[in-house]
């Protein structure tokens, strides 16, 4: 099987398991006492968080590996895990908002969970203007790399801020039927199609971006050795 | 806004970035893709004239 019909094949499965997903949320789950129907907003803003760390922790990975091999595919692995992280940490901080006016009368608060949040996006932004400015020099690559490793501290940071700090950010949700969090079956397993169905897309769409920054660099490397070919012929 | 309109706008938002995204590198790919053509291109027609000139400075 070729590469685009890995893609194409990956695309479908992230297609149907979005409807499913859609489905378990709208029709399937049951409405959650205290916050009512806004509360289903739940079901894809944690895969969205869930998707942003995987993203976060493999651009950090990708980083230690170039940084060792010096091997540009991870470099490219690396930038496109940020960039897709970017995505899923904005629609975070972005339905984190919507889902936070109803409930605490506010689109914004700061919280240690929003905070901790709005630094990862300030960090990987950062990631995102350096690898811009700095083009495709191989510098740039290695400060990318560091710059990776360093703002993917912020992720372990981020899931134990409730923990460490007050906040109001939600950890008890309690059903129609009385009982706490997520003990209804049915909001676990929505919750879990919509994690599956966000990490297939999470691939997916990586293996989209990656396959574009290959063909960038190959675009590249091809450029020099045309211009010294050119060269070449003209001095002969 | 009532709570409906809230859960709308959150879902409509998240399909509305990541087709956007999808979309981008799309757009991205396809426009590399046809550079990508046009540099083989160039390269096949630069090796080829290296060929025929060697072959005409041995003859």
């Amino acid at each position: 099987m070729s590469g685009r019909g890995v893609r194409l094949g990956l695309g479908l499965v992230t297609g149907a398991l979005m409807l499913v997903a859609l489905y378990m949320v709208f029709v399937y789950v049951p409405t959650e006492a205290d916050q009512g129907i806004v509360q289903r907003i739940f079901y894809f803003h944690v895969p969205c968080a869930w998707v942003a760390f995987v993203s976060f922790a493999l651009v950090a990975i990708a980083g230690i590996f170039y940084l060792w091999l010096g091997q540009q595919v991870w470099d490219d692995l690396g930038y496109a895990a940020a960039e897709t992280g970017m995505v899923f940490c904005t629609l975070v901080l972005v339905t984190g908002s919507i889902w936070a006016k109803p409930i605490w009368g506010a689109w914004w608060t700061w919280d240690s969970r929003l905070t901790t949040t709005l630094i990862l996006w300030l960090l990987y932004g950062g990631y995102l203007m350096l690898r811009a400015m700095a083009g495709d020099s191989e510098q740039g690559a290695r400060f990318g790399a560091v710059v990776g490793i360093v703002a993917a501290i912020d992720v372990p940071i981020v899931i134990v801020s409730v923990r460490l700090w007050r906040t109001i950010h939600p950890a008890v949700l309690v059903t129609r039927q009385g009982g706490h969090g997520l003990e209804d079956p049915r909001m676990v397993a929505t919750l879990l199609v919509s994690l599956a169905a966000f990490t297939a897309l999470f691939i997916w769409i990586l293996c989209l971006r990656f396959v574009t920054l290959r063909m960038h660099t190959r675009l590249g490397a091809l450029a020099r050795s045309l211009a010294l070919a050119e060269a070449a012929a003209q001095d002969s | 806004m009532d709570n409906l309109s809230y859960l709308f706008a959150a879902y409509a938002i998240i399909f509305a970035l990541i087709f956007g995204y999808v979309m981008f590198i799309w757009r991205r790919q396809v426009a590399l893709e046809i550079e990508l053509r046009a540099m083989e291109a160039r390269m096949r027609a630069l090796d080829e004239a290296a060929g025929a000139a060697k072959a005409r400075a041995g003859s």
